[in-house]
């Protein structure tokens, strides 16, 4: 048992800590939320480039070959200033590549982003689906050499600027079926690719994606057709454990803010903070994102663990409780500012916002709790 | 602020295979250990009397495991933070009776720290042997959280102090050989924690007399204790005169990767779903409707996260590290989770957690000790330093605030 990071990991926590704090801070990301792109392509360049991008990829693709261990320090540690790059959108379509892809498919669609050139997007989320990654209803259907995809995706994250796109569709099987689901990668600029770009609470862009009957060759299939089910799920495991690592950033500014603050502001002639009412809801903060920094970490270990039960288990569990520590720090955070946590100029709301946002993705507690509470761990040894 | 500290190996979540074969000994030995009628009502999660409390401590101590964090020349084990973990997690995994804390958690170790050799001599095999039973002369009617300020006073006569005073919640005094006190030998210190001593006391010594009464779960676990001109010789006391409160201060920090009840919590944990299994609505059992598994798996889902706080602090604790913030979250979190398990095995009872100590048959034998506890528990969160007292430490100690 160890949780001490490698001297790697300290070096990388202290390249991307440094990095937020001169380069990106909330600032930054106020400017952007009002552009188009809502993030800035030659920053991501230089994430490219300082090795970010592709650090949980093989190194035959330009990836540093390490896990999602160090994806997620990264995350967690650009959380802390809501860098607004859509780095979540990469480690998850990136991950539909570096596992199902061909070697001639990572080069072409998995390389060019991980380099910084291009982004990515995964395309999973339909009007019934309510977080369930099987829950599919784009059809594939065989035409001629390749398939005809027809079907609608719902809140593509980065889905409004991605150059490439991950997306399930369904060959066979009912429509919550496990079966017969196959993933595909898709250019934006095929023909009958609709998008439509989307605000999303937290000053970010995604995008309604239309699959208006586009043809693609048999070259563009992941893996094996009708067997995604299980990669499926994967990702979106892989896509909640990122959400936990930066929901851990999240909750350790808004504490360290809100304390600062508490400090600072003086009512009755003294600093708030002197208040014990105060005191102890601070503290109960502190518990909160104390547990979640031991989630994060839960959910960086486990989230590539190859036994799904343990794997699931693991990630509903730091998905729930980030959820609830998340919903509790953020609104005590506005809370113990008063009215000037309310205000758009004041930063605790956007990550109250941004907050919401990784709450609900891959996932809301609704559906981890139930997912947990159904697998084999729940009943063992009874 | 930071704790950084780097590590040759990866981030790793498994205990190793030695520590692994440690646990299965541990868990093997228990079963064959604990004598078939404790294992009966560790099996209903029934509360043991003092004297099979006893019993336990003796059998442990004859395997020379009654203190493990005690050093090795004293009658300890040696093992290391995580050895410890899952040992006392193994035995409150099974329910086995918890031995009382006083001698072998508070006394010893404040003993082997700060005491003398002849007191050592003289305590420590008692205490390790179940020979001589402690209790802890802490709290009195006006100094509870606020423990300074203690009025109980030892008068110097020379080659002994005169014991006036009284304390309260000195948990199964009744059944005490031995307590030790915080009392007050110097009443003109400037601040109030210089003035207190730590001093130990034969029970039997004349004009002590304790006085059980009942808690809300029905047992006879809290004592008061009062001290009338009560002599005590000059070599009970521990450490310096007036350095009481640094001692006891120093013992807080104590076995800290223990205090979350991981175990504990699991155990009710596995307990709540198998009742809920067993009780049936509307001929089904209750664990196959969705909402109580989600009210099952919402608690569960919170001692994770608490289970892998205490990882962290373990593996922390391992490396000698120093306890960073995750440990002090431990006893706060992991009382709150202790009574939240309670408070779902009352609600699985449904009506049947209307009882109240009825004959066997009344409810299911698994039930049957589920609304004592549910009371007696109401006790973590404000033993040990109650929850708030954590919560305005953590608030100074590690929020900065003023």
């Amino acid at each position: 048992m160890n949780f001490d990071l490698t001297e790697d990991q300290t070096l990388l926590v202290d390249t991307v800590r440094d990095f937020v704090k001169k380069e990106s801070p909330v600032e930054r990301m106020r400017k952007l939320r009002d552009t188009e792109l809502g993030w800035d392509r030659a920053v991501w360049k230089k994430m490219g480039e300082l090795g970010w991008l592709g650090v949980m990829f093989p190194e035959a693709v330009g990836g540093a070959g390490m896990t999602f261990v160090e994806a997620g320090l990264i995350v967690q540690e650009l959380g802390t200033t809501l860098v607004p790059e859509p780095i979540i959108p990469l480690f998850v379509a990136g991950s539909a590549l570096a596992e199902a892809g061909s070697a001639e498919q990572q080069q072409r669609f998995l390389a060019p982003a991980l380099a910084g050139e291009q982004s990515l997007a995964f395309a999973f989320l339909e009007e019934q689906s309510r977080h369930d990654p099987h829950s599919v209803r784009t059809h594939a259907h065989p035409a001629g050499a390749g398939y005809r995809l027809r079907g609608k995706k719902r809140w593509v994250l980065n889905g409004h600027a991605a150059d490439v796109i991950v997306v399930s569709a369904r060959s066979d099987g009912g429509e919550a079926s496990a079966d017969g689901l196959s993933l595909f990668v898709i250019d934006r600029s095929l023909p009958g690719v609709r998008v439509q770009p989307v605000s999303t609470m937290d000053g970010q862009k995604a995008a309604m994606i239309e699959l208006a009957d586009v043809e693609v060759g048999a070259d563009r299939v992941l893996g094996g057709v009708g067997k995604a089910g299980p990669l499926l799920a994967a990702l979106m495991d892989l896509g909640a454990a990122a959400s936990v690592c930066e929901a851990s950033g999240i909750l350790q500014t808004v504490l360290w803010m809100t304390r600062n603050y508490l400090m600072e502001r003086k009512q009755f002639n003294v600093p708030i903070g002197s208040f014990q009412a105060l005191q102890h809801r601070t503290v109960d903060m502190f518990v909160e994102a104390e547990l979640t920094k031991s989630v994060a970490m839960l959910a960086m270990i486990k989230a590539q663990d190859p036994d799904p039960n343990e794997r699931q288990r693991a990630i509903s569990a730091a998905k729930a409780s980030v959820i609830e520590s998340g919903a509790f720090v953020t609104r005590q955070g506005i809370q113990l500012h008063g009215g000037i946590g309310v205000t758009d100029e004041h930063d605790v709301g956007l990550y109250f916002k941004r907050m919401h946002i990784l709450a609900t993705l891959f996932g809301d507690d609704a559906f981890h709790l139930a997912r947990y509470a159904s697998l084999p761990s729940f009943s063992a040894n009874l | 602020m930071a704790r950084r500290a780097i590590s040759a190996a990866a981030m790793d979540l498994s205990f190793s295979p030695e520590e692994l074969a440690f646990r299965d000994e541990v868990r093997a030995w228990i079963k064959s250990a604990l004598p078939p009628h404790l294992a009966a009502k560790a099996e209903m999660d029934a509360e043991f009397t003092h004297a099979e409390v006893m019993e336990w401590h003796k059998i442990l101590a004859g395997k020379g495991w009654a203190a493990p964090h005690w050093p090795k020349e004293v009658g300890g084990t040696g093992w290391d933070a995580a050895r410890r973990f899952l040992f006392s997690e193994e035995l409150e995994l099974a329910g086995t009776p918890r031995l009382s804390p006083f001698g072998l958690a508070m006394v010893g170790p404040l003993m082997i720290q700060f005491g003398n050799d002849a007191q050592k001599k003289r305590y420590l095999p008692k205490i390790l042997s179940g020979e001589e039973v402690w209790c802890q002369g802490y709290s009195e009617p006006n100094a509870g959280s606020d423990l300074a300020s203690l009025a109980l006073r030892a008068e110097d006569r020379g080659d002994h102090f005169i014991l006036n005073g009284q304390k309260t919640w000195t948990t199964y005094a009744q059944y005490a050989d031995w307590i030790f006190v915080l009392a007050r030998t110097n009443a003109e210190a400037k601040k109030k924690q210089e003035g207190i001593s730590f001093i130990l006391c034969d029970m039997k010594s004349p004009g002590v007399t304790a006085k059980p009464f009942l808690t809300t779960g029905g047992t006879p676990a809290f004592c008061e204790t009062w001290f009338e001109n009560v002599r005590v010789p000059k070599e009970n006391l521990v450490g310096e005169l007036n350095q009481g409160w640094t001692y006891a201060k120093a013992l807080l920090g104590h076995e800290r990767t223990l205090v979350a009840g991981i175990g504990i919590s699991a155990r009710a944990l596995l307990r709540a779903k198998r009742n809920a299994r067993d009780t049936l609505a509307g001929g089904r059992p209750l664990l196959d409707d969705p909402v109580i598994r989600t009210r099952i798996a919402t608690l569960e889902v919170r001692l994770d996260a608490l289970r892998m706080a205490n990882y962290r602090a373990l593996a922390g604790a391992k490396l000698g590290h120093a306890p960073g913030p995750e440990s002090s979250i431990l006893k706060l979190r992991g009382t709150e989770i202790q009574q939240g398990c309670m408070d779902l095995l009352m609600f699985l009872m449904g009506d049947n957690s209307l009882s109240w100590f009825n004959e066997p048959g009344v409810v299911p034998p698994r039930e049957q000790w589920v609304a004592p506890g549910f009371n007696y528990l109401r006790a973590a969160t404000i033993y040990a330093g109650s929850n708030e007292i954590q919560k305005n430490i953590i608030a100074k100690m590690i929020l900065g605030l003023p």
